[in-house]
């Protein structure tokens, strides 16, 4: 179900769970799916020993992805026009994370109601792995 | 360097959507999918990134016989490859997406990378920040524009910590 101009007011909200534990699976799931094997997200060794990070951490467009279905489940399929976010904090393994959508404008343009989301993702801790703008078709 | 074709198949959807952790059934179920606004299996938002599949150089994929950068039982000593827009310890700072449409299976889209803007930025835990821009645009076999991509990396003078 698409959004509906008339239900809908800025400053709206719609957030939901993305993970309760972020595993590493998920993380060597994405390699695989999108293609990026760069050893920052999968191999402990590299990413300890060579690059100096405490442990490997997720693509930051695994992070988008998932919060990317926040977004859809919200404005339906096929609707986005834009999706654009800032990586602000990488995201671990074991992390939790919420993503939200708030309406920052009900707007028509050549006849087409659309919708201006802010959509941000926090970690367990409340910090912002990933914020940004969407903005997606909607009925009148 | 980009892959210059890129084409949409239903199994690569699929697992894209299981790895980001969507099980909306328009990305795997063809059938119900038939029964939505789009009337097909459709491509998830972020998954044109994933055209990095289909691009025979593409420099964060291990090549059959050739020097791997990740570890086996230890570290190799392979420089690490150079990432994040350029070059240098480079991260993915920003990516936008713009859809014209949204594509199904069966399409195949060819694709166009340019550089986009560069700027410099003090950063307050990593040194000097260089931003690049990339941009990439997928157009279908009719020549139209469906995506354009803008992405942003990152280069730092030092590993970034996270606090």
């Amino acid at each position: 179900m698409a959004l509906q101009a008339s239900k809908i007011q800025v400053g709206d909200t719609h957030t939901q769970k993305l993970t309760d534990d972020l595993s590493r699976t998920q993380i060597v799931q994405y390699a695989g799916a999108s293609g990026d094997y760069n050893p920052l997200h999968s191999d402990e060794i590299f990413t300890t020993k060579v690059a100096g990070y405490p442990t490997v951490f997720a693509h930051g467009m695994l992070t988008m992805g998932m919060t990317g279905r926040m977004v859809t489940d919200y404005v339906g399929d096929g609707r986005l026009t834009a999706y654009g976010v800032r990586f602000t904090r990488q995201v671990w393994p074991g992390d939790a994370l919420t993503a939200t959508a708030t309406v920052d404008a009900v707007r028509e343009e050549n006849g087409q109601s659309l919708v201006d989301l802010s959509v941000s993702t926090v970690n367990q801790d409340g910090d912002v792995v990933v914020m940004g703008k969407a903005t997606a078709r909607i009925d009148p | 360097m980009a892959a210059k074709k890129f084409p949409i198949e239903a199994g690569h959807i699929m697992m894209f959507a299981r790895a980001v952790g969507d099980p909306n059934p328009i990305y795997h179920d063809a059938d119900a999918a038939a029964d939505t606004e789009p009337g097909s299996v459709i491509a998830p938002p972020t998954f044109y990134q994933s055209s990095a599949q289909y691009d025979p150089d593409y420099f964060l994929r291990p090549k059959i016989g050739e020097p791997w950068f990740g570890s086996g039982k230890n570290p190799t000593g392979i420089p690490p490859k150079r990432t994040g827009g350029d070059g240098g310890t480079g991260l993915h700072a920003e990516q936008r997406f713009e859809y014209f449409r949204h594509v199904s299976p069966g399409e195949t889209l060819t694709i166009k990378t340019r550089p986009g803007k560069t700027w410099e930025r003090q950063g307050k835990r990593g040194g000097n920040l260089t931003f690049s821009e990339n941009i990439t645009e997928y157009f279908d076999e009719s020549g139209e524009l469906v995506v354009r991509a803008t992405g942003v990396g990152v280069r730092t003078e030092k590993v970034v910590e996270s606090d």
